[in-house]
Parts: C-alpha cells; structure tokens; sequence
C-alpha cells in the first residue's frame, strides 16, 4: 500500500501548565486507509505518549472521538486523512466547549442538558412487563425513529454559533431526544418536557443556522426537530391560552 | 482531607450490565445509594456496538425448551444448564421492560416486535432494533437511568483496585481522570460490569476500551476466573479494522462465497444450501465453526488475499436495496464509510475476528462471586451460560438478566449488612495512591514502550490462543506473556501532568491485559480436548470423560493456577454436537 | 446524576472570535437573514406613515408619495424587497423542515414543499395584481 505523509498541527491545552492552548506539529506517514484518528494512536503510541484525546470504538457509533478537523467537527474514526488536499491538517478540539486538556472536552455540561429534557419514556400508568409490550406500528415508529440515532458525539453543537454565543443553550441534540420521546407512541410526557423546551434556553434560542443537521454524522436532523418543537410549544401555549380548562 | 465517600452499592462499568443492575438495585429500594463508575461515559460503553439483536421467547411457535436447548447445544454443554434455564426464562420479561423503557424495537405491521433469525437458533427469536441493537440498548438504559435520583455517576474515573477489608470487599479506588488523583468509595457491595478483554488480541471487533479491567481487578483481589479459554472469533468482520459485519446480515439471508463465488459451507457440513436461510444451517450454523470453516478454506487456497490478510465474501445483493436499507442500514453505513464498498453492489470482504469472551469472572446464578461482596454480570462474568461458545444474540439478553439479577441481590446483600462504624478504606487509598505513584505516575527511568509490549502480547495471542490451537505454540505463548511481565516493570511513562493523564490509562490497561492474557492462554494449554471455541490440533476430539468441566484459574505469583468444577446439567444430556 | 466534574479553574474556556459570522458561507447567510429583519421593519414603518397620510386626505397622501420617486427612496424599497424576498425564501424552506410532506409512505423531498410555497406566493401575488389592474 503506498504510503504518503502528511504534518498534523495539533492543539496542545496543559492546564496547570499552559494558560492557552498552542499547536504542535507532528509529521505522520500513512497507508491509504488510514483515518485521523489512526495517526493520532500513531502519535500517541510511538512520537508523543502526552497527547491526550478520547476515543473507543472506532467505528462511528460510540461518540467519543468527534474533533475539529480543519476546522470543520468531524468523528475523527470515520475521517480519512486521503480525503485532505493538504500537506497540513489541522486538528482542534470541539469548538465552543471548555477545554480539559489537549483534545479533550468538558461534556458535563451536555450530560445536564440531556436530563433536562426528562429523555425517557413517562406514562400516566406503567404497564407491567408480563402484560406485554406497548404495540406500536411501523408507522408509529417511523415517525420518532430518526431522532434516535443521536449518538450524542456533540459535533451539532460545534457547529452552532448560537451554542458558541449561548453556552446555557440545551442546543440540538439535547432537543432532538425531546422531540425524539414527544413523538414516541408510548410516551404520554410532552406537558412535563414543556418547560424545558419552553424556556429561554430551550427550542426559541435557535435561530434556524441549520449547521447541526449539516454536520450529524447520523443524518439526525436535530434543525428540524428544533422547528418542530417551536411549532408544538406554540400550539401548547396557545391551547393553554383559550382552553385552560382543558389542562391538566 | 477526606477524598473518600459512602454508597450502599457500587457499580463497576456504565454498560448494558452495569446500567441494568443500577435500574434494578435503584427500583428495589428507593433508600439505597447506588454508585456507578466507569472510565468512560456510559454512553460510550461497547454494548453500544452490539448490532444484530438480543434472543429471547415472543412467539407461540418457539418455547423456553427450544431457546434453553439451542443454548446448551451451541455451549457445547459446558453451559450450567441452571443458569440457561433462568436466563430464557428471564429473557421475555427483561426484553419488554426494555421496551418499555422506550428502545425502539423493530416492528412487524400489527405493531409487536420484530424477531429475526439468528446463528445456531431452531426459530426466529432474535428481536432487533434495526441492525443498531446495542447502541439502542444502551442508551434507552441509559436515559432511563437518569430519572433515578439515587443513582450517582461517577464518570471517567478509572478503578485500579478492589477494596477488601474483614474478608470482604468494601468498594473500590479509582484515579479520577479529571484531577489524576486516587479517590476511594466505600460500598457495601460492589457489582463488576465492566466487560470483556477482546483487545489483548491484535484483530479485534471491541473497543479500544476493551481491556479485561474488571476480569483482572476481581482475579487480583482472589476471585476464581472461569473457562477463559474459550475466546469467541466472529466469522465476519471487515479485514484491517476488525470492524463489526452483523450476523445479522446472514439471519437475512446473506451468503459466504469463496473466492469462486462459491458458498463453501456446504463442504463442511452444514449444507444443502438453499436460496433462503434454514434455521441452523450453512451461513446461519453457529461462530466457532464458521470460523473454523473459513481457516480451512484458506488453507485450501480458496480465499483471496488482501492487505490485511485473507478473506472471502458475505454477499448481500441478492437481499436487495429494500431489505437492506430497511434492515441492514448500519451495516449499508460501515461498509460504506470505511471500506468504500455499498453491499447492494457488490460484496463485502469479511475474515474471522476475536468477539467475546465466553470465560469471565465466576459467578453462581445470583451473579454472586464467591468473594465476600463482589457480583459480576455480562461479558466480565461466567455463569456460565455461554460454555464453550456463545449463540449470538445471547449475551445482550445475557447483561439484561444477570445485570437485573445481580442488581436485585447486590440491594438484598447491601440492606443485611450493617452500616460500618469506621469508614475502613481510607488508609486503604492512601496505600493505593503510594503504590500507583510508585509504579506509575511518579515512576522514574525505565525504557520499555508501553505500545512495543501490547502490540508483542496481541501478536503471542494470536499465535498461541487463535482459532486452532496446540501444545506447543500455547506453551510458547504462555513462556511470551511471562517475558512480558518482566519486561512490563520497565515501562516508561513521560507524562507527568495529572489532568486527562491518557499515557498512564494506557499502562494500567496494559498491566490488566498482560494479566488476563495469561489466565486465557494457561487456561487453554490445560484444557487438551477441543470444545467450541477451543480447537485444539494435537486433541481434535471433545473429551466428556476428563473435561467435561469449568476450569477455575486462581492467581499465584508464578502464574494462574488451574482447577476445575462441575457443569451444572438438568435436563440436556451431552451428545454430539451437529448441524 | 454526575457527581464528577473538572476543576472549573483548569479549563480553558473558547471564546467566539468577531468574524465567527464571515467564516462559513452558512454561517454569512444566517447572519444576512437576521439582518434583513431590519430592512423589513424599516419597511413596515415607513407603511405605516404611509397609511396614517392617507388618513390625513387625498393632498397629504399625494405629497407623501411623490417623495418615493426619488432615488434614495427607490433604492430602499429596491433593497427591502430583496431582503423580504430572501426572507420569505428562507421561511419557506423552514416551513418544510417543520412540516415534511407525505406523499402516501414517501416523504418528499424538501425542495418539493418549499416550490410549492412559493408556487402558492406567486398565484397569490398574481391574484392581486389582477384584482389591482382590472380595478
């Protein structure tokens, strides 16, 4: 396999060290069929064993490993360095976040937000188990389906300049599992997600840039689900307004 | 200053096991304080990989005999054919508590869930999310999990010792990645999910995170391991990254063809081929032979070759675009991404990959260990209803009701025990911060490449511990791994900056593999007889009369040392095992 | 719950840099859209001045509009009609993201439902003019 090589400029943060982040360059050869993500364990294991980023699966399902690469968010396991015109690639870590160290991301924050919009199933009565399962046609199923493949790698929310504005922002894939358990034949939790959605930091913080859905690397669409959910707060409300009798 | 905290439980590994015991213990009594750590964010475990789906008895025409009798018969009987009995019998209920914790099963047109056909199942008893089983698994687990107040995470923190205090275990010490410093919790039990160990080979379908953690952590604190040579190859994984195909692919119908287009299954076996697949038969027989198949045919020259070795092709194009985009979506998507090939045009190169473990830390049925306040559920535990090899679409079911099992008498153990008058694990993570200083983070000098020697151990294993095995390349691997011990105490690590410290992760993980790549090849040198997985060249044949049982590896400091104990048989007498 | 964060002191925290609006062309457009929010109520003022002159008689109402036939005011309506025709453009795209189509099973494609919005502007915008014209 012929190999060509290509200088990686990757972004150093030593906190306790460093008061900024800086670059570092590194120059990697590489197969053809290599990823980004292959030449940063390529540095890691052999060049520079201090570079610090995470990563698991390597097969685009766990989240771990999303960067920015030439300044675009991207799942380094599923970016291969062929695809870069250039001598030099730029590797950054997810924009708009805080940074814990080198490529490393704070993501407490996101784990906040997820549970703000209550993302599990709510019923007025739980059926037991040994009863069976809830039915639920595959049209039912189609109509929340996409929004599950949110794989949470956070790569929406480098991509949202209002998150980068906002960082209080719940942001898109926080939003899309609302709308995702919303739109769940099963689920019967809208009103109790309503406040979360509702709220200065909910779904009317989005401006409709649309980058999320550009840069999902699971094609989830959280723009759309933001939209929708703006749609459906506002029927809420305005139901709320002329039939307050009819809430519970 | 006190670092160390309190928790009723504690729970090793955010995964499917890890995150269904928390569910169960947390639903049990609202009064107790669950602690769950993992070195990664749950949602990054590996049972977010898991594809094809989770087997369990929906259907009028399957029955729990059936499910319990494809299980024994795919163990080779090494299965405790109790703990099969408890897990089909389980499987129905924990599979519709899943749904309706919101996963988002497949469904048929009258709106119940789907099932599919699966490697080595009499019937059609695999339910299945899309081809994204685990991935929807875990995170409907794990969303639901947030609603339980009395669940606390402790996320990226990285657990490098069981706490044993009066005989029994106490809870854990972990580094916290975020400050570098060892922490401890004290617990009144403490739950082992942490999974499987797939990376101590170098072609491998798990996670980098796959590191046998919780294996070596309970075999150090003197838990037994169980039956760790049977080391599950997958017949289908893309060459190079060792990349998941789905069994499920071939459930739907697709086929394995040689590199003459030929469907070479029916050579050795499990013919006739027939247009669609037969429960049991050609593609759908079970992993360890199809496995086997595919190094015969390469020895016979009929694969083809490419960079990363050998391999032949699953075809999916006569499934259509239809059926695959609808079923098989994921598997459209890998294939796609990472080896530029789109299955309704043309087929997929696929070899034989390591998968699973069926050994693991013994447990009885409870989940319990025989270490005093230790359980363990999933891939990390041996029950054992894998035995020698494991049915796909088994061990998703499997975390399910052994993690709810384990939950459930994890919150019964803890509610007898007594709240202790002094917390006894504080001196104890002064100790271990010292000890990791030592031998770690502080250490000084060395000259050994913590990479250089995980690469050395996944290449020994795979000669030593493959798919066919014999005496003299298992001694020779089991001579490597010592070497490597000694070479290991001289590692280097150049970071010293406590924060997001990865260099020093990779050591530790290192240090677990080195030691559960050693019960896993001095296992396999003992056991002189081929079962399952365990194919041994010098002894072809199974061998009822001598090993006919689980081998129990203890630790020493020279080295495991192996016993045996009894397979638990009910109903299911040993025969031949033929598809 | 987490019980595990990072030391807020040790993290660096990213700051947007001034032209973060000038860097992608999706980012340019978003932000020309904000902007034409201006020139629409800009619009919607000068109508309104416009509609309380028509209330003070036929004279004032005359002596108002001759003003438009200046150049500058020429070239505000010129440039606030763009701008609410690019607006309405982009709304009409929202508005098939919010509401995808079916067409039986299908889901049609975006584009379909975003024509036929402005398939259904232009005959209602023809309908006025008509009623205008034969007035």
């Amino acid at each position: 396999m012929s190999e060509r090589t290509v200088s990686l400029k990757v972004t150093r943060y030593r906190p306790g060290q460093d008061s900024t982040p800086t670059a570092q360059s590194y120059e990697v050869a590489y197969p053809d069929d290599w990823v980004v993500l292959d030449a940063l364990n390529f540095i890691k294991d052999h060049v520079d064993g201090t570079l610090s980023f995470r990563w698991s699966c390597r097969m685009g399902v766990c989240g771990s490993c999303g960067m920015m690469v030439n300044g675009e968010p991207r799942l380094t396991c599923s970016a291969f360095l062929r695809e870069f015109d250039s001598q030099e690639i730029r590797i950054e870590p997810l924009a708009h976040f805080p940074v814990i160290r080198d490529l490393v991301i704070d993501m407490s924050g996101f784990l906040d937000k997820l549970k703000s919009v209550s993302p599990w199933i709510i019923r007025d009565t739980e059926k037991d188990p040994s009863e069976g399962e809830y039915l639920q046609s595959p049209k039912q199923l189609d109509a929340y389906h996409p929004f599950t493949a949110c794989i949470n790698c956070l790569l929406c929310y480098s991509a949202c300049p209002i998150f980068g504005l906002e960082t209080d922002f719940i942001g898109p894939a926080a939003l899309a599992l609302a709308h995702r358990y919303n739109e769940d034949s099963r689920d019967q939790g809208s009103a109790a997600r309503w406040n979360a959605i509702n709220d200065h930091n909910g779904a009317w913080q989005c401006t409709f840039v649309g980058e999320c859905s550009v840069v999902c690397p699971k094609s989830v669409d959280p723009a759309a689900a933001i939209q929708r959910l703006k749609v459906d707060t506002a029927k809420q409300w305005v139901r709320s307004v002329l039939l307050p009798w009819g809430q519970k | 200053m006190s670092m160390t905290v309190t928790h009723d439980i504690l729970i090793v590994g955010g995964g499917g096991a890890g995150l269904r015991a928390a569910i169960a213990a947390a639903e049990h009594s609202a009064g107790l304080s669950i602690a769950l750590v993992s070195k990664v964010y749950p949602m990054r475990s590996h049972t977010v990989s898991a594809e094809g789906g989770a087997a369990g008895v929906m259907r009028e025409e399957d029955s729990l005999d059936q499910h319990a009798r494809d299980t024994i018969f795919g163990s080779d009987f090494l299965a405790d054919q109790d703990a099969v009995e408890a897990l089909v019998q389980e499987a129905p209920r924990e599979l519709i508590q899943l749904e309706h914790w919101g996963c988002p099963w497949s469904r048929d047109p009258d709106g119940r869930i789907s099932v599919r056909a699966f490697g080595g199942m009499s019937v059609d008893r695999t339910l299945y999310a899309s081809d994204k089983t685990g991935f929807h698994m875990l995170h409907s687990l794990f969303q639901t999990s947030l609603k339980y107040d009395n669940i606390v995470r402790y996320d990226e923190c990285f657990v490098t010792s069981l706490l044993i205090d009066d005989g029994k275990v106490q809870g854990v010490a972990f580094v916290n990645l975020f400050s570098g410093r060892v922490q401890a919790i004290h617990a009144k039990v403490v739950i082992m999910c942490t999974g499987g160990c797939g990376r101590v080979f170098p072609f491998t379908t798990n996670a980098a995170i796959k590191t046998g953690d919780g294996m070596a952590l309970a075999y150090r604190a003197g838990a037994p391991m169980k039956d760790m040579e049977f080391v599950q190859y997958h017949p289908t994984g893309l060459p190079g990254t060792g990349i998941l195909i789905t069994e499920a692919s071939r459930g739907e119908g697709g086929w394995l063809c040689n590199k003459d287009g030929y469907r070479y299954l029916q050579d050795y076996g499990l013919g006739p081929p027939t247009e669609t697949p037969v429960h049991r038969k050609m593609e759908l027989g079970p992993r360890d032979i199809l496995s086997r198949c595919f190094v015969q045919e390469d020895q016979k020259g009929r694969t083809f070759e490419g960079p990363h070795g050998s391999y032949v092709h699953l075809d999916l194009r006569h499934l259509g675009e239809k059926l695959i985009d609808q079923k098989l979506p994921f598997v459209r998507e890998l294939t796609r991404n990472y080896v530029g090939i789109d299955p309704v045009v043309e087929p997929i190169p696929v070899r034989p990959v390591v998968h699973y473990m069926m050994g693991g830390i013994h447990t009885d049925i409870d989940a319990k260990t025989p270490l005093d306040g230790l359980y363990a559920a999933g891939e990390v535990a041996c029950v054992s209803i894998n035995g020698a090899n494991r049915l796909g679409s088994n061990s998703l079911t499997e975390c399910l009701v052994f993690g709810a099992r384990a939950g459930r008498a994890a919150a019964e153990y803890a509610l007898d025990q007594p709240a202790p008058a002094t917390n006894p694990v504080e001196a104890l993570a002064s100790d271990e911060q010292r000890r990791l200083d030592a031998q770690f983070f502080r250490k000084e000098g060395g000259t050994e490449n913590v990479a250089d020697i995980r690469e050395a151990m996944q290449q020994t294993m795979e000669e030593g511990a493959g798919i066919y095995r014999d005496e003299a390349r298992m001694q020779q691997t089991c001579n490597d791994l010592r070497e490597l011990r000694e070479r290991f105490a001289n590692i280097r690590i150049e970071d010293r900056n406590d924060i997001f410290n990865t260099e020093r992760i990779g050591a530790l993980e290192l240090d677990y593999m080195l030691e559960v790549a050693e019960v896993i090849a001095n296992s396999a040198l003992l056991r002189r007889e081929s079962r399952g997985s365990h194919t041994r060249t010098d002894h072809p044949e199974r061998d009822d009369a001598n090993f006919l049982k689980h081998s129990l590896a203890y630790r020493t400091e020279t080295g495991p040392r192996i016993e045996y104990a009894p397979v638990s048989i009910t109903r299911w007498q040993p025969e031949e095992r033929k598809y | 719950m987490t019980r595990n964060r990072p030391d807020p002191s040790l993290l660096f925290h990213p700051r947007m840099p001034g032209n973060w609006w000038l860097r992608k062309r999706t980012y340019f457009l978003f932000i020309v859209r904000e902007f034409t929010s201006v020139f629409i109520a800009a619009y919607l003022i000068v109508f309104l001045v416009q509609l309380y002159q028509l209330g003070n008689g036929p004279g004032a109402y005359q002596a108002f509009m001759g003003q438009f036939a200046s150049p500058g005011w020429i070239g505000f309506h010129a440039v606030a009609l763009a701008f609410a025709i690019y607006h309405s453009l982009t709304w009409f795209y929202t508005t098939s993201i919010v509401i995808p189509l079916r067409i039986g099973a299908m889901v049609a494609p975006r584009y379909v439902f975003t024509l036929l919005n402005v398939a259904v502007w232009l005959a209602v915008s023809a309908a006025i003019l008509a009623i205008y014209l034969i007035w």
